[in-house]
């Protein structure tokens, strides 16, 4: 048995060296984004890449501090931080300031803190905690209901801020019950919604209902011709056939104007280059201008001369794909892809429940936001706020992000102290 | 630990490696298979702003400035810069109305937001100055530099011509001009546009999303410098140009002068003429209807385009062929009772001593002698058909009947009719030489312009030959094209010439032009009177000066001012006068003609047809 004299024994390097590399490589492209010739200080902290400097120390002093602390206590303190973050989320609808349409934040003095970014660790901590309770199982019915309770209050919160963005990250979690024993149909029905929500707003229902129709009688025929599976293959089609007649109900009523349009646009059904799809279609000229291997550090004029809109924040990977090319951009996908695969391996090896819940709900959380950011800025998803794990400008968001991950590599750090 | 689900690891594990397959996938097409987004790219960033190069200015002979550039300046707005805009004090500046103000934002605003727009034309410097102070007051406007073409000594307008905006068809056509751009449209401005406009410069700049200029693109290594044009040195004689354009007031005609040497022409003056600023800038469009509703036709340029029969200057070609074709010899006489009659037709002519030689046939313009002359050169030949095309040929060896194709703008080329054209009125070997004979006196269907009969003396000058008459001597430290410095010989023999050359001194000293006479200069003239069927007859003199060593050849038409020697020949003289000796010493002369009222009454009485076939 060894002795523990370190926080950094038993750390998983991989993920602390990952993590370093991404907020090393953000931290170049927001200096990039906004770097102009008249301050080239990198500590001038005026600009983004000064703020997000000093974002970075924190960070790793807020990392630094989160290995201090006693794995014990994440265990201990989920609900009390779970609790906490609701609360918070409830007062900034009173107290908060409004930014960009979303009341989502705090603001004392210049510095402003966004709770909503906070929800995702509280949220992951306190499902990890419950479904690790002893005798709770998530066959129960009643298991599956509270923690869909626990995953929809923050994102209802956070929808009553009008922000829709983060509040889909919470969708996230459908992968953390699917590992833990939800049915595989659910996630496939969360998905088929998706893609029937698109096929439908790309075609007419009619046609839709037709190639439900054909395909519910190619599998019926494919599988087993039993009464049970023709009921049930019926009972789908009908259902989505139902579905799509009620995407136009939804698009037309339910949707904001914004929300439409950004849909349309998305789906190529409208061509507006210099309003809403605007974004979408400079950051594609970004994007693409960039070639093979990219116009080079600090040499990309689309990002630099502001076409591309919020681009040391939400757009961060045009910069990425300008300056750097389709190399750039193969190096930060490969990135995520080894820090998300690292940490469903991590996760797995855990004996403690908690711990692997945990693990899963961070993996979750990192894939959407990568998956839908990415998607949007390449133009296969409409425009939804969210930023890029560690490359985005933002202080709460690194915050979150670095304390989501670094709790879980404490955890990591933590099971082998167990085995003590 | 439980295991049940541990599998499904793989799913969650294969649904994250998918999507990064499909964003690399993705990526690759965007980024290096698909083209689009870098030309996209360029197009949003990168601006070629055009830098105007200042165009040529025009010197005359003497080095004294005919055409140059003002400075003025146009009032530029990007709409979506302005910002805060004291709409009122903005219009009260500008001496607009406010709404007058709304339907111009409205109007550039269709056009482009980001863009900028001229809100206001060619503002004086005056007023440039005034604005210029508040101007900061105005945001999103600006000014910018422009020039437009200036005439100091406000002559030779249609020789200088005028410069414009280009039309459409020009931008299409020719992809150096974009529209907005100047051209020169007349005269030199037109025919030497490609050395005065000089080459535009292209300045390529980077501009950020609000179009705002970020910096020269890739630190100007694409970037061009506006070349100048080149200025031109004119043939003109400035001063000259305006005491002919001033001695041409309040008659109709023109006057050309040309140097015999050189063929560099040193007068071109139309009558009624118009001052060149006139055609500048914001009021052109409105001065040039004017103009063109003119009664009198002051845009017509009478030195090219007015063809008139020659009259009897023409005598002198006539005399001139008649001794190369060997059919009269200077002592060749014929006699002349007030005209010539044959085959029941009758010319007339005037009181003068009889009979006549071939020289005096000059001093006296005998139509009788010419008549018998002009026969004769016909009739010599095998057939009348073959005696015109010989005549002819050496008629447009002088340069009649075609253009000469300097650098003159819209010249007409006159017209000597061609054998097939009597041929096909009359029939083949249906005309005889006495059906033809008016063009012995330079009457009938010959067509000239006062440029040809210039053309015609300084050939008689340089006794044989001429250098095409043209009106630039130098482009820039260009030597101007080798044709215009190449001799055009006639079919006439040197030899011949001294007698005609002598006859036309006789004219000034003690013939039709004797009123004309020069104390000093000797010099030799022809007057001669250009048939109008509409009124009075158009005076003609033609003229070189002074009779050895000739440093100026002249024509000059006052139309419906009956004989050649009334007022054409003074003129003449008078410039004659002005060039050699750069003094008047006959201030009565000059009164008489600058006195001259001859603008005939506007309705023309069409009845009183002139029947008498005048002769000087």
């Amino acid at each position: 048995m060894r002795q523990q004299n370190s926080i950094f024994d038993n750390l998983d390097w991989v993920l602390v060296a990952l993590f370093l590399v991404m907020v090393f490589l953000g931290w170049f492209n927001i200096y990039a984004a906004v770097y102009n010739e008249e301050h080239k200080s990198i500590f001038d902290l005026s600009e983004n890449y000064g703020k997000q400097l000093v974002w970075i120390g924190s960070s790793v002093l807020i990392a630094l501090f989160i290995l201090l602390i006693d794995g014990k206590f994440y265990t201990v303190s989920a609900y009390p931080v779970y609790g906490l973050v609701v609360l918070l989320l409830i007062l900034v609808l009173v107290f908060g300031r409004e930014v960009a349409g979303s009341k989502s934040w705090f603001e004392v003095g210049s510095f402003r803190v966004q709770p909503a970014e906070f929800g995702k660790f509280a949220t992951s901590l306190v499902v990890a905690k419950y479904l690790s309770t002893l005798n709770i199982k998530f066959e129960d019915l009643k298991t599956k209901l509270i923690t869909v309770l626990f995953i929809a209050a923050p994102a209802l919160l956070i929808l009553l801020q009008n922000d829709t963005g983060s509040a889909l990250v919470y969708g996230a979690f459908l992968f953390v019950m699917y590992r833990e024993g939800l049915s595989g149909n659910f996630l496939m029905a969360g998905v088929a919604i998706v893609v029937v929500f698109i096929v439908t707003l790309l075609f007419d229902p009619k046609i839709m209902m037709w190639i439900t129709g054909t395909i519910a009688v190619l599998v019926f025929f494919a599988g087993k011709r039993t009464w049970k599976n023709a009921l049930l293959i019926a009972v789908v089609a009908v259902v989505f056939s139902g579905m799509s007649y009620s995407v136009g109900y939804v698009v037309d009523n339910v949707l904001e104007k914004h929300q439409k349009t950004r849909i349309n646009v998305m789906l190529g059904k409208e061509d507006d280059p210099k309003g809403v799809g605007y974004n979408v279609n400079q950051s594609k000229i970004a994007i693409g201008s960039g070639g093979f291997t990219g116009k080079g550090f600090l040499n990309g004029t689309q990002t630099k001369y502001k076409f591309v809109p919020e681009q040391s924040t939400d757009f961060i990977f045009c910069t990425v794909g300008e300056e750097w090319g389709f190399l750039g951009t193969f190096v930060v996908i490969v990135l995520f892809l080894f820090l998300l695969v690292r940490i469903i391996y991590v996760a797995e090896r855990q004996k403690s429940t908690f711990t692997r819940i945990y693990g899963y709900g961070v993996a979750s959380i990192l894939f959407f936001h990568f998956a839908v950011n990415i998607a949007m800025t390449i133009g296969l998803a409409p425009v939804i706020g969210i930023p890029l794990p560690f490359f985005s400008y933002g202080g709460s968001s690194l915050w979150a992000f670095t304390i989501l991950l670094f709790v879980f590599i404490k955890l990591d750090a933590y099971r082998m102290q167990l085995l003590r | 630990m439980d295991l049940r689900y541990s599998d499904r690891k793989l799913f969650v594990g294969g649904v994250i490696i998918f999507t990064g397959i499909i964003f690399l996938i993705r990526l690759f097409f965007l980024q290096v298979i698909d083209d689009t987004s870098k030309l996209s790219a360029e197009n949003n960033v990168l601006r070629h702003m055009t830098e105007y190069p200042a165009r040529g200015l025009v010197y005359d002979r003497k080095g004294k400035l005919l055409v140059y550039n003002e400075a003025y300046y146009d009032l530029m707005v990007i709409p979506k810069q302005v910002e805060k805009l004291d709409t009122l004090d903005f219009c009260t500046t500008l001496g607009i109305t406010v709404d007058d103000f709304r339907q111009r934002m409205e109007k550039i605003k269709v056009y482009s937001k980001f863009k900028p727009s001229v809100f206001e034309k060619q503002l004086s410097s005056e007023f440039y100055a005034l604005l210029q102070e508040k101007l900061y007051r105005y945001k999103g406007f600006f000014t910018q530099t422009r020039t437009l073409r200036k005439y100091p000594s406000r002559v030779a307008a249609h020789l200088l011509g005028y410069v414009g905006e280009v039309d459409d068809r020009m931008t299409k056509d020719n992809v150096y001009y974009k529209s907005g751009d100047y051209i020169g449209v007349s005269g030199i401005e037109k025919h030497y546009e490609e050395y005065l406009r000089g080459q535009k410069g292209d300045k390529v700049m980077m501009v950020d999303v609000k179009n705002v200029p970020k910096g020269s693109f890739k630190n100007g290594e694409y970037d061009k410098l506006p070349v100048s044009g080149l200025d031109l040195i004119s043939t003109i004689d400035g001063e000259l140009q305006a005491y002919a354009e001033r001695l041409m007031q309040n008659k109709i005609g023109s006057v050309v002068a040309i140097e015999p040497s050189t063929g560099e022409i040193l007068i071109l003056a139309t009558s009624p003429t118009y001052d060149p600023n006139l055609l500048v800038g914001r009021v052109r469009s409105a001065n040039y209807s004017l103009l063109a509703k003119d009664e009198f036709k002051p845009l017509f340029n009478r030195a090219l385009m007015a063809q008139y029969p020659p009259g009897s200057t023409f005598k002198l070609v006539n005399n001139l062929i008649a001794q190369q074709e060997k059919v009269v010899f200077p002592q060749t006489t014929y006699s002349c009772r007030m005209g010539y009659s044959a085959g029941g037709i009758h010319v007339g002519c005037h009181q003068h001593p009889s009979p006549l030689n071939l020289m005096q046939s000059v001093q006296h313009s005998c139509n009788a002698y010419y008549c018998n002359v002009y026969r004769n050169i016909l009739d010599s030949k095998k057939s009348v058909r073959e005696g015109y095309d010989v005549w002819r040929k050496h008629v447009l060896s002088f340069g009649f009947g075609k253009k000469f194709d300097t650098d003159l703008p819209s010249e007409l080329r006159g017209l000597i009719p061609s054998g097939d054209y009597y041929d096909k009125i009359y029939g083949k070997s249906h005309w005889k030489s006495l059906t033809v004979v008016s063009l012995a006196i330079g009457q009938g269907e010959l067509g000239t312009t006062p440029l040809q009969l210039a053309n015609l003396v300084a050939t008689l000058a340089n006794r044989g030959y001429y250098y095409p008459p043209h009106l630039i001597k130098k482009i820039g430290n260009k030597k101007i094209e080798d044709k215009f410095t190449t001799k055009n010989y006639t079919t006439i023999n040197k030899e011949y010439f001294q007698l005609v050359i002598d006859g036309m001194e006789q004219v000034v000293e003690a013939g039709t032009a004797a009123r004309s006479k020069l104390k000093g200069i000797p010099y030799c003239g022809k007057t001669g009177t250009a048939q109008n069927p509409h009124g009075e007859d158009h005076s003609v003199f033609v003229c070189f000066a002074p009779k050895d060593n000739p440093k100026i050849a002249l024509a000059v038409f006052v139309e419906n001012s009956g004989k050649g020697g009334t007022y054409a020949a003074p003129i003449a003289s008078l410039l004659i006068e002005k060039y050699l000796t750069d003094s008047l010493r006959r201030p009565f002369v000059e009164e008489f003609i600058l006195n001259a009222n001859l603008m005939p009454k506007p309705a023309i009485d069409k009845t009183v047809i002139k029947k008498e076939t005048p002769s000087d």
